[in-house]
């Protein structure tokens, strides 16, 4: 079996988001980039995989992004994958989430990968595009928000438990498949020091988009959304405090809530 | 493509989400700009119920795609019975609630069709040049942002629950059903149970109220008293990430950046300081109430409504008098 794990690097969830201006985009300078929570469930579900399971050739970790992402990489390198592939070029930045999800399925498609991880969606964006669209686009099945992995005893199938509202579907799949993590599945290791610096020598291919034969028409046909006008949230008007012993204050509040903001 | 709104109606066992129900008020605004009409689209298995509730929304037209094998939620059988509607629909745009299902199916299906998508958006117009407009917030909630489509394609967005209230109005749509043809692969997900969570309570992503509790409750069994609040105010019970994580309450419950994002028309945190992760999940509520005993604590930048003091004391007194206004 062999797996591949998408890791995306987003600003810090504690960063202060301050927008450029004229709106076009936030300011990047200074902000501390991590690796996406979800994701890091993704790496660290696909290395428990490989040390549990005989049939696991491989982990393979991905990445879209400037030269700054490899940074994100080499933690999922540090914490058990085996190698990585960087796709980064300017051409990719521009693309939007469908448009990136074409790029990595034109790049792996063909790679014999059966079982793709990703976290359910980007802290930044919070887009969770990226999963079941790559999904469709290898015409393979997909799981989302999964928050339980078991695997058959001949590796090919499995049954996952995915969280929706007040309830969880327990579905099974056959391989090869993309599983999206949501919070539960597992909670990622620390990368320690030595395998921070033997992660430094484990092999990562760079790929231009000149190295990735057919990404024009393959980014061509979908998506292609535009984000502008960024704005901070609107301002919420300050809010009363009820002052006094908790049993008035209770009442006044029960009160308030009735009568002047009407929600109860 | 014609000028028409396509709307997927998002239903379980014949019961609409209510989310649907709201997706077709920005759906009949962006109709009567374009000059199009607003088609619902129910996939599932029998369909009855589902489709009278969505014909008294003022929908123009109801397509489904019913078939015992859509009685759960497959992404894949999903994604091909949407696809086909939309083939045969031609939709300018595509709403989804951005549900579990909604959010799952949206991107599977935009990537079938070769449409362009946005998730989670909470304010939708056409612009001059007739083409989908969206708002939706980025990073946490620090910010939002724009999104603009291009002009040669579907536009495809799922929308918040709880952003927009319930369509009323209307009746007598033209009905057609569609078959569902599978696609060579559907059956490769095959739904073996859904199990019911944290037993017969509210999930706090369905509920128009929300209590949650924070570490300040110091133990499972102190919730107790938070339970009693949401009882009375037919509430969800939610938690925060320390509370979750010390074990008070299952991770199902956690509202915040790994937990769910929620967005009731109320939402009363009890003993939750108002970390950046727990903002995150719940800052979109209409109104927020803080009770802390820390007067300093961040969520109460956020409040509407505040109370400083022990929420053992304040709790309890808020049940009873909830209890005697309701009579």
């Amino acid at each position: 079996m062999k797996v591949l794990v998408v890791v995306r690097q987003v600003p810090d969830s504690t960063t202060n988001i301050k927008i450029q201006a004229g709106g076009q985009d936030i300011e990047r300078a200074g902000v501390k980039m991590v690796v996406n929570p979800f994701d890091e469930f993704a790496i660290e579900q696909a290395v428990q995989l490989k040390e549990k399971r005989k049939d696991v050739a491989s982990v393979t970790a991905l990445i879209v992004g400037p030269a700054t992402a490899a940074e994100a990489l080499r933690i999922a390198l540090a914490v058990g994958a085996d190698d990585g592939i960087h796709l980064q070029d300017e051409a990719f930045d521009r693309l939007d989430e469908l448009q990136t999800a074409a790029l990595i399925a034109t790049v792996v498609r063909g790679g014999g990968y059966d079982l793709i991880l990703i976290g359910k969606q980007e802290i930044d964006l919070d887009s969770g595009q990226l999963g079941p669209a790559l999904a469709e686009l290898l015409d393979i099945p997909h799981v989302g928000t999964t928050v339980k992995l078991e695997f058959a005893a001949d590796g090919k199938s499995f049954v996952a438990r995915r969280r929706i509202e007040g309830a969880e579907e327990v579905v099974q799949v056959s391989l090869p498949a993309l599983v999206t993590a949501d919070k539960g599945l597992c909670e990622m290791r620390y990368p320690s020091l030595p395998n921070l610096m033997k992660a430094k020598k484990k092999p990562v291919k760079v790929f231009k988009a000149a190295d990735v034969a057919g990404f024009a028409a393959a980014v061509a046909n979908l998506g292609g959304v535009k984000m502008h006008a960024f704005q901070p949230p609107p301002e919420r008007p300050p809010g009363k405090m009820i002052p006094g012993e908790p049993e008035p204050a209770a009442k006044e509040l029960a009160r308030l809530l009735r009568e002047e903001a009407k929600v109860i | 493509m014609t000028n028409d709104i396509l709307v997927f109606a998002e239903q379980r066992n014949d019961k609409l989400h209510p989310a649907a129900l709201q997706i077709v008020t920005p759906a009949k605004e962006l109709a009567a700009r374009t000059g199009g009409k607003v088609v619902a689209c129910l996939i599932g298995g029998a369909l009855n119920a589902a489709v009278e509730a969505i014909d008294k929304t003022g929908v123009g037209a109801i397509v489904t795609v019913s078939a015992p094998a859509l009685a759960n939620y497959s992404a894949l059988r999903y994604r091909t019975a949407l696809a086909a509607v939309i083939g045969k629909v031609q939709p300018r745009v595509v709403l989804l609630p951005a549900t579990f299902m909604g959010r799952d199916l949206g991107p599977r299906v935009a990537a079938k069709v070769g449409a362009a998508l946005a998730t989670d958006v909470v304010a939708l117009s056409i612009n001059a040049e007739g083409t989908l407009d969206i708002t939706r917030p980025v990073y946490n909630g620090k910010a939002s942002c724009h999104v603009g489509f291009p002009k040669d394609r579907p536009a495809v967005a799922s929308v918040r629950p709880n952003t927009f209230p319930a369509a009323t109005g209307g009746g007598g749509a033209t009905r057609e059903a569609l078959a569902y043809t599978p696609a060579p692969g559907d059956d490769r997900i095959d739904v073996k149970e859904v199990a019911k969570a944290g037993g017969e309570v509210k999930d706090v992503t369905e509920a128009d109220i929300i209590v949650s509790g924070g570490r300040a409750l110091k133990s499972e069994e102190n919730f107790k008293i938070v339970y009693e609040l949401a009882k009375e105010l037919d509430a969800a019970v939610g938690a925060s990430r320390a509370a979750c994580d010390a074990g008070y309450q299952p991770h199902s419950r956690q509202v915040g950046l790994t937990g769910k994002t929620v967005t009731p028309r109320l939402y009363i945190a009890c003993g939750i300081s108002g970390a950046i992760q727990h903002l995150a999940g719940m800052r979109g509520s209409k109104v927020i109430v803080a009770i802390n005993s820390d007067k300093e604590a961040p969520i109460f930048k956020l409040a509407d409504y505040g109370i400083v003091g022990d929420l053992f004391k304040v709790l309890p007194a808020m049940t009873a008098e909830v209890r005697r206004l309701k009579g």
